[in-house]
């Protein structure tokens, strides 16, 4: 039976690890690709609390970030196309055109 | 038996997560991400939790990440390839101190959590009993029937948004 807290040190190394990618590398796709590792290592834990506080509403939820997830993955890239035609680079060193 | 799945998901899915942050090639770290995707769905199995492991795999790694690969192959980032992950010094303190910091906070935590009793009666055998998909439905379509419809607005808006975004000027 495995406990609890070991799924959610699991969870914080997987955010840990996608919190270092989200702000270290330069490619927006990475950074794209890191923030989604956050999310499911959240996923994780609300998962591991629904089995152990016994009720399913870290499932639903699950659902829900599942789904918003999907739509922000949607959109971000379309963004990142419409930026790559202008700009021919998606690295967000380059990408300073809201910089004062 | 369970220990043993558990450590070998866990660990496949921090490798993988760690490939996807370090690699160069942005299909490489796609491919990793898919990696960690499916060993996360494994962990859900193990939590009992069949349906979301479903859609975890069917949505996340059958639609985002084909949505993510097709992207990376649409923009045809050859001339990224060339660029190495070199960090310069600054970045490379900032990052490990933030990701230092971070995973103590987090183990510490976790680690030492008191953990409420059962707030709930779904006991694992009532789950297994009842089915994993038909109690996600039974609350989902009851208590949480307006966030449901919510969603379903935020999709089409997303929908309507990429599509707008993504389309190329006329004229």
């Amino acid at each position: 039976m495995v406990p609890l807290s070991a799924y959610l040190v699991l969870a914080a190394i997987l955010f840990a690890v996608g919190a270092v990618g989200a702000a270290t590398r330069r490619n927006a796709l990475i950074i794209f690709m890191s923030i989604e590792i956050m999310l499911n290592a959240v996923n994780l834990t609300f998962v591991a609390f629904s089995r152990f506080l016994q009720t399913i509403d870290g499932q639903i939820f699950v659902f829900f970030v599942m789904t918003v997830a999907a739509a922000e993955v949607a959109v971000g890239l379309a963004i990142i196309i419409a930026l790559y035609r202008i700009k021919e680079t998606v690295n967000v060193d380059e990408l300073m055109a809201m910089k004062w | 038996m369970e220990l043993s799945l558990f450590l070998v998901f866990g660990l496949v899915a921090v490798v993988s997560a760690v490939v996807v942050v370090v690699q160069r090639n942005p299909i490489y770290s796609a491919l990793a991400l898919i990696g960690t995707l499916f060993c996360v769905a494994g962990l859900f199995v193990l939590l009992r939790a069949e349906f979301v492991a479903a859609i975890q795999v069917i949505v996340y790694a059958g639609a985002i990440m084909v949505l993510f690969l097709f992207v990376i192959m649409l923009l045809d980032l050859r001339r990224e390839e060339g660029r190495r992950f070199a960090p310069g010094r600054a970045q490379l303190v900032c990052g490990v101190a933030g990701a230092g910091v971070l995973l103590l906070l987090l183990v510490v935590l976790a680690g030492n959590a008191t953990i409420a009793p059962a707030r709930g009666s779904l006991t694992p055998e009532t789950l297994s009993r009842l089915g994993n998909t038909q109690v996600i439905g039974a609350l989902l379509f009851t208590d949480y029937l307006f966030p449901f419809e919510v969603t379903s607005v935020v999709l089409l808006v997303a929908i309507v948004g990429a599509i707008v975004l993504a389309r190329r000027e006329r004229g």
